[in-house]
């Protein structure tokens, strides 16, 4: 019987592409909007996870996350590194500073200054030149996006110079940083050398990275510099968390988002799931026949939700399709770049269209159930 | 004990609808006999309970009380899924409306019993492709209902019901919606091919144009078999009572023999 069920789904053009249509803009919509917020709430942590080396981050017990900072002193790093069981420690400068183009275009930048010896924090994904060429006078590692900020429509190359704090900055080095959540620019440096980017304050160090020693658990080590110094201590994970938190906390994105995904959400049910029940009371009279003929209400209830399969993995597969050509179609653009589609949201906005076609079909095998095959007989 | 030959038994049988003031009694003590081998028909006004007691023998609908024995099984002792099992392999349904599935070929619509039967796709297709052949519809076979004519429908609905060799056919009102010579023409092929003598045919019907048809007509009225004609072996039919509307009488009444119950 389920190439009756087949057919029967199919027989309706309109209202059968109209299922999937709603369906498919409705996994479109939930995929395309949950993957947008998560993108840009994880994007306070970027900084955090461009940094592979350390593992622990040790900071002002008041810090709420990376992008407010109050600095801590400079003996601060030695006392971390007189910690048991931190292997090394090194400091890490993360503010904010003006840098202007040669043409007198200007933006506020994120500067990082990595530790001078180790050059622990500089970036990993380098698109041109290396991160040893920090040790350069005036040096300093440049993101994509700001390079494309400060030199439009020109090839990325090394050699560009900007202005920091009336200072030369010379860009030696181009990095595939993560887009941060500002989406400005993103600079490296040396630690004493941005010092001389930024204004003079009397503390530089935003926090000390830490490694523990082999054999110790990064939360173990995080306890002890807490115990120690009176200082915060977080791994890099839980560091990200923070983030992702103040900024849920503290800003309407969520809400924002929470009314699109549950308009969204709201709308993949009441239209799909109408449109199914509609549909199946349509041919309710068919169904009583095949009652009456002699075919069980567990093969109708089986016909029923294979309809209701057919319509929801079509649907998704073309709504998660939609997403993927969308979020492709954006991904080396640069305001949007590193906004992609996670397989935990495809797999959620599985679960999601699962329990809206479930819930359609719910109402069409109630309703069929119930139908006496007598209805058959009346006219 | 149910007589050989006997198809449908029924005596005292009675079915009621809703409780207390809403009461309808839909069918008040039908005793009647459909043998093996006949077709008979139930006529009658519209509310004379003809519907009703097609829906109870057929099992579709509970009687409420009295006894009836189809085929020789009593439908209020199966269980619902051996009602649903005696129907599939025992009873065959042409309906008014024919009700075939609009996205199914004719081909297919035919092979539905078969589908529900377990019987493979393929080979259930071939018997409706047969069995529409031997109702001359062959060259109709992949065509939808919608583009088949009201007669031609009712052609594929009457294979539907022959498809899987039933022993009771039933059918409700299965000439009212084609014109007298289509309706006509769809008798000759149902008697033709549905009665046989191990199988009954049940019609119910207000169409006076196909009593000719019938080996055995039964008048209903308010729930009761009114009267009950024979028909004689030169296919005229007997008068057991008088006629129940001028609707219904027919050509050359005859009395011969009759039943009535209830009152």
């Amino acid at each position: 019987m389920n190439f009756v069920a087949w057919k029967m789904l199919v027989a309706d053009r309109a209202k059968y592409f109209s299922l999937i249509f709603a369906i498919a803009f409705a996994s479109f919509l939930l995929a395309n909007q949950i993957s947008i917020f998560i993108g840009i709430m994880t994007r306070p942590a970027s900084q955090i996870l461009d940094v592979v080396d350390a593992d622990i981050w040790v900071m002002d017990p008041q810090t709420l996350y990376s992008d407010e900072v109050y600095a801590l002193r400079d003996y601060d790093l030695y006392r971390v590194r007189s910690v048991p069981g931190v292997e090394w420690a090194v400091p890490l400068y993360k503010g904010l500073g003006r840098a202007k183009a040669p043409d007198g275009k200007f933006r506020n930048v994120i500067l990082l200054g990595v530790d001078d010896a180790t050059l622990v924090g500089a970036p990993r994904k380098m698109l041109v030149g290396s991160i040893y060429d920090l040790g350069q006078p005036d040096a300093a590692i440049i993101d994509k996006a700001g390079f494309r900020y400060f030199f439009p429509g020109e090839p990325l190359q090394v050699g560009k110079t900007l202005q920091m704090n009336e200072r030369r900055v010379l860009i030696v080095g181009i990095s595939d940083a993560s887009a941060p959540f500002q989406s400005f620019p993103v600079l490296h440096t040396r630690y004493s050398q941005a010092l001389g980017f930024v204004g003079r304050e009397r503390n530089l160090l935003s926090f000390v990275l830490a490694k523990p020693v082999a054999g110790l658990s990064t939360g173990e080590v995080g306890h002890r510099i807490e115990a120690a110094t009176g200082l915060k201590a977080r791994s890099n994970e839980e560091f990200s968390w923070d983030a992702f938190r103040f900024y849920l906390r503290n800003t309407g994105i969520p809400v924002n988002f929470g009314i699109t995904v549950m308009i969204a959400l709201i709308v993949g049910t009441v239209v799909p799931g109408q449109t199914f029940y509609i549909f199946t009371i349509e041919n309710l009279k068919q169904f009583g026949a095949l009652k009456a003929i002699g075919v069980t209400n567990r093969r109708i209830i089986a016909m029923i939700l294979l309809q209701a399969m057919v319509v929801g993995a079509t649907g998704y597969a073309l709504g998660m399709g939609m997403a993927a050509a969308f979020f492709a179609s954006f991904l080396n653009y640069l305001p949007t770049r590193g906004i992609v589609l996670p397989w935990q949201v495809m797999a959620g906005i599985a679960v999601v269209v699962l329990f809206v076609v479930g819930l359609a079909s719910l109402m069409s095998i109630r309703r069929v159930i119930v139908l006496e095959p007598a209805v058959v007989f009346r006219g | 004990m149910v007589a050989d030959g006997i198809a449908v038994f029924s005596r005292d049988v009675t079915k009621v609808f809703g409780r207390g003031d809403t009461q309808v009694h839909a069918l008040r003590g039908i005793d009647l006999e459909i043998r093996l081998g006949e077709l008979t028909m139930l006529v009658g006004p519209s509310g004379s309970g003809k519907t009703t007691l097609l829906s109870v023998i057929t099992g579709l609908l509970d009687a409420t009380s009295g006894e009836l024995v189809v085929l020789g099984e009593r439908p209020t002792a199966l269980s619902p899924e051996e009602l649903i099992l005696f129907r599939r392999e025992n009873l065959g349904f042409v309906f008014q409306q024919y009700n075939l599935i609009p996205a199914l070929t004719a081909a297919e619509n035919v092979a539905v019993p078969l589908l529900a039967g377990g019987v493979k796709r393929q080979q259930a297709v071939a018997r409706g492709k047969e069995l529409l052949a031997t109702l001359g519809m062959a060259h109709r076979a992949h065509a939808l209902p919608s583009e088949l004519s009201g007669g031609e429908q009712q052609r594929v609905a009457l294979a539907r019901a022959l498809v899987h060799e039933p022993r009771l056919i039933v059918c409700d009102e299965p000439t009212s919606a084609l014109d007298g010579r289509t309706g006509h023409a769809v008798m000759e092929l149902l008697s033709a091919t549905a009665v046989r003598p191990d199988r009954a045919v049940i019609i119910v019907t207000h169409d006076a144009r196909i009593f000719d048809f019938a080996d055995q007509i039964a008048h209903m009225d308010d729930g009761r078999i009114v009267s009950l004609e024979e028909n004689r072996k030169n296919g005229a039919l007997t008068n057991g009572l008088v006629a129940a509307s001028e609707t219904w009488s027919l050509a050359e009444p005859d009395a011969r023999s009759y039943t009535t119950t209830g009152d």
